[in-house]
C-alpha cells in the first residue's frame, strides 16, 4: 500500500515540476526575447532575425530613445500624472462610496449597489460615449478624457464594499457615533485605517489600468503633446511597421529616419521599465488582495 | 458621501444609454442629438443583411466560451500542480513568474508577437531557418489567429486566475486530505475527489462574472494583435473592433451605435437568461 502510494506522490511531483518550469518558461522568454533585443545590434536583428541571447551586443538602441528624449519623457509624464491624479481620485470616491454602501444602517443601500451593477449589465454603447464625451463634456484633448472614464469600475467599488464590512466592524461605528463623530470623521479617522490592504489592492489595479492605457489617447487626443506613454510606443511601432510594409510593397527604400528594430525594442522596456521594476514588491499585495477577495467570494 | 459615485455613473454611463437613439438615425456628427433625420431600423437592416451582425455575434461568443472554458480549467490544473511543489521558494518564484504577464500592457504584447511571428526577423522564422525549414507568413494566416489569441489570452490572463484558485485550495482544511490518506486514497484520489469538488464554488463565481461580459470581447487584446489588418476580418473581427472601427476610420455613426446597441441587448438578454436558468437549478449561485 505504501509503496504505491510513494509511487503516484512521486508521478505527481514529477508532473507538478515539468509542467510548472514549462509554463514559467514560457511566461519568462518573450520578455528575454524583447531584453535581448534591445541590446542586440540593428544590422545583426536585420541580417540575422531575434535571437534569445543578442548576437551582436550592442546599446545603440538605447542611445536612440534618448538622444532625443524630449517625446518620451513629455508621455512619461502625462503618463506619470494621470496615474497618480486618477488613483488618488478614484480611491477616495470609491473608499467613500464602499463605506457608505458597506453601512448596514444605510436604507437605500441595495437601491444604489444595484444601480452601480446595472452598469455592467446594459450601457449605451461605445458610439454614444464618445460622442457624450466629445460634444456634450467636450473633453477633447483635455486630460479630464484620459483621467474620468476609468475613475471608478463597478467591480472595484463591491471588492472595496465588501473588504471594508469584513475589516470594520459594525459596533466601531456605533461606538464612534455615541463620541459624537459625524460620518465623513467615521469614514475618514477609522474607516480608512482599518482597510488599507484593501485599499493597496484597489489602488493597484486603478494605478496599473491608468498606467498600461492607450485606449483614451486613442479616442480622444489629437495632440501629440498629450498622448500617454503606452500610444506614444504604440505609434511608435505601427508608424515604423506601415512605412516598412508600404516600402515592400512599391520596392522604395523609406528606411531613412525610422526607429530601427532595436530601437522599438528599447523603447519597449523604457516603456515597462517601471512595472518590471516595483514587479517584484507589488505582486505581494496583489495576491494578498486577490486572496482576501477569492475566500470572501 | 456617495454622491461623486452616483453623479460618475450617471455621466458616465446612464446619460449614453440616451444615445441609442443614433442608431435609428442617419447621423451625422455636426447635427445635434435630435436633428438627424430618422430612419428607423434601417441600420440594422443593413447590418443583418450584409452577414456582418451574425459574423461578429459568432465570432465574440466562440472566443469568448474558449477564453471563459480553457481560462479556468488550466488555471486549476496548473493551481493544483503549483500546490503539491515542495519546495516553498521555486513555488514562490514560479508564482510570481507566472503572474508577470498580467501587468504588461497590451501594447506590449503586440511588441512580443511582432518580435515573434514577424515575417523579416521573427523568432519563429529564425528559428525555422536554422532547422531549414521556409519562412512562414503568419499574419497572412487568417486561422492560425484564432488559436494565436486564445493563447495569448491564456498567456495573459492564467497567472491572475491561478493566484485566485490558490486561495481557494489553501483554504481546503488539511483534516479531509488526513483523513483521505487514511482511508487509503493516493494522491491523485485525493485531488479529484476533495481539492476538485471543493473548486466548484470559486469555478461557478468566476464563470458567472465572466458570462457577464461574453458579448464584450477582450478589445485591447484583438485590436492590439490584429489592428486594422484586413486579411485578417473573417476570424478575428469581434463587436467591439467593428464598433471601433466604424467610430474612428469609415466613420459610421449610425451603424457603429446600431452594433453597438445589438451588442448590450443580446448581452443583456443573455445575462438575464443565464441568471434565471442558475436561479432555478441553485439559487445560491445566481448573480442577482
Amino acid at each position: 500500500m505504501h509503496i504505491k502510494d510513494d509511487h503516484y506522490t512521486r508521478l505527481l511531483q514529477g508532473l507538478a515540476y515539468t509542467v510548472i518550469i514549462l509554463g514559467s518558461l514560457a511566461c519568462l522568454i518573450p520578455f528575454l526575447l524583447i531584453i535581448s533585443a534591445s541590446l542586440t545590434s540593428n544590422d545583426s536583428i536585420i541580417r540575422d532575425g531575434y535571437h534569445l541571447i543578442p548576437a551582436e551586443f550592442s546599446l545603440e538602441g538605447y542611445k536612440t530613445v534618448f538622444t532625443f528624449p524630449d517625446e518620451v519623457l513629455r508621455a512619461y509624464g502625462v503618463t506619470l500624472f494621470t496615474t497618480v491624479t486618477g488613483t488618488a481620485l478614484g480611491l477616495f470616491f470609491m473608499t467613500m462610496a464602499g463605506y457608505v454602501l458597506a453601512r448596514k444602517d444605510f436604507k437605500y443601500r441595495n437601491t444604489f449597489s444595484f444601480y452601480i451593477y446595472f452598469t455592467t449589465l446594459f450601457g449605451g454603447g461605445l458610439v454614444p460615449w464618445y460622442i457624450m464625451m466629445t460634444k456634450y463634456l467636450n473633453l477633447t484633448d483635455s486630460y479630464g478624457a484620459l483621467i474620468f472614464p476609468g475613475l471608478m469600475t463597478p467591480f472595484l467599488i463591491i471588492l472595496m464594499k465588501n473588504f471594508i464590512r469584513s475589516a470594520v466592524p459594525e459596533e466601531l461605528f456605533e461606538s464612534a457615533k455615541i463620541d459624537g463623530a459625524g460620518d465623513f470623521k467615521i469614514y475618514w479617522r477609522i474607516v480608512l485605517q482599518l482597510s488599507m490592504p484593501g485599499i493597496a489592492t484597489v489602488g493597484l489595479f486603478l494605478a496599473l489600468a491608468y498606467w498600461n492605457d492607450w485606449f483614451s489617447s486613442s479616442l480622444f487626443i489629437n495632440d501629440t503633446h498629450k498622448y500617454q506613454l503606452q500610444f506614444h510606443l504604440y505609434n511608435v511601432i505601427n508608424s515604423a511597421q506601415f512605412i516598412a510594409n508600404m516600402g515592400a510593397g512599391t520596392g522604395v527604400s523609406l528606411g531613412g529616419d525610422l526607429p530601427t528594430e532595436s530601437t522599438k525594442m528599447a523603447m519597449a522596456i523604457v516603456v515597462t521599465g517601471p512595472i518590471l521594476f516595483l514587479y517584484p514588491f507589488i505582486q505581494r499585495y496583489f495576491v494578498k488582495g486577490l486572496t482576501i477577495g477569492a475566500v470572501k467570494g | 458621501m456617495l454622491l461623486p459615485t452616483l453623479l460618475f455613473f450617471l455621466v458616465n454611463s446612464y446619460f449614453p444609454m440616451v444615445g441609442v437613439y443614433y442608431a435609428f438615425t442617419q447621423f451625422d456628427f455636426n447635427s445635434g442629438l435630435f436633428d438627424a433625420p430618422f430612419i428607423g431600423m434601417k441600420n440594422f437592416e443593413f447590418l443583418w443583411k450584409s452577414g456582418t451582425l451574425v459574423k461578429l455575434t459568432l465570432n465574440t461568443i466562440g472566443y469568448n466560451l474558449a477564453f471563459i472554458l480553457l481560462g479556468n480549467v488550466l488555471a486549476i490544473v496548473c493551481a493544483i500542480l503549483l500546490s503539491e511543489l515542495r519546495h516553498k521558494w521555486f513555488k514562490k518564484l514560479t508564482q510570481s513568474i507566472m503572474f508577470l504577464p498580467y501587468f504588461v500592457s497590451f501594447v506590449i504584447l503586440s511588441v512580443i508577437v511582432y518580435n515573434v511571428f514577424n515575417y523579416d526577423n521573427g523568432f519563429l522564422n529564425t528559428l525555422l531557418a536554422r532547422f531549414g525549414a521556409g519562412p512562414v507568413d503568419v499574419y497572412n494566416k487568417p486561422v492560425v489567429w484564432i488559436f494565436l489569441i486564445v493563447l495569448f489570452y491564456l498567456w495573459k490572463n492564467l497567472g491572475y486566475s491561478m493566484v485566485i484558485y490558490l486561495a481557494a485550495i489553501t483554504g481546503i482544511s488539511d483534516e479531509y486530505y488526513e483523513a483521505a490518506k487514511i482511508d487509503g486514497a493516493h494522491i491523485f484520489q485525493r485531488i479529484w475527489y476533495i481539492t476538485v469538488p471543493m473548486l466548484k464554488s470559486t469555478f461557478v463565481v468566476l464563470l458567472l462574472f465572466s458570462l457577464g461580459s461574453i458579448m464584450k470581447g477582450q478589445f485591447d487584446l484583438f485590436y492590439q494583435l490584429i489592428g486594422n489588418n484586413g486579411v485578417l476580418y473573417n476570424t478575428t473581427d469581434i463587436l467591439d473592433t467593428y464598433v471601433f472601427r466604424s467610430l474612428k476610420v469609415t466613420f459610421d455613426i449610425g451603424m457603429a451605435t446600431a452594433a453597438g446597441l445589438y451588442q448590450s441587448l443580446f448581452g443583456f438578454i443573455l445575462i438575464m437568461t443565464v441568471n434565471y436558468i442558475i436561479r432555478k437549478i441553485n439559487d445560491d449561485y445566481a448573480l442577482f
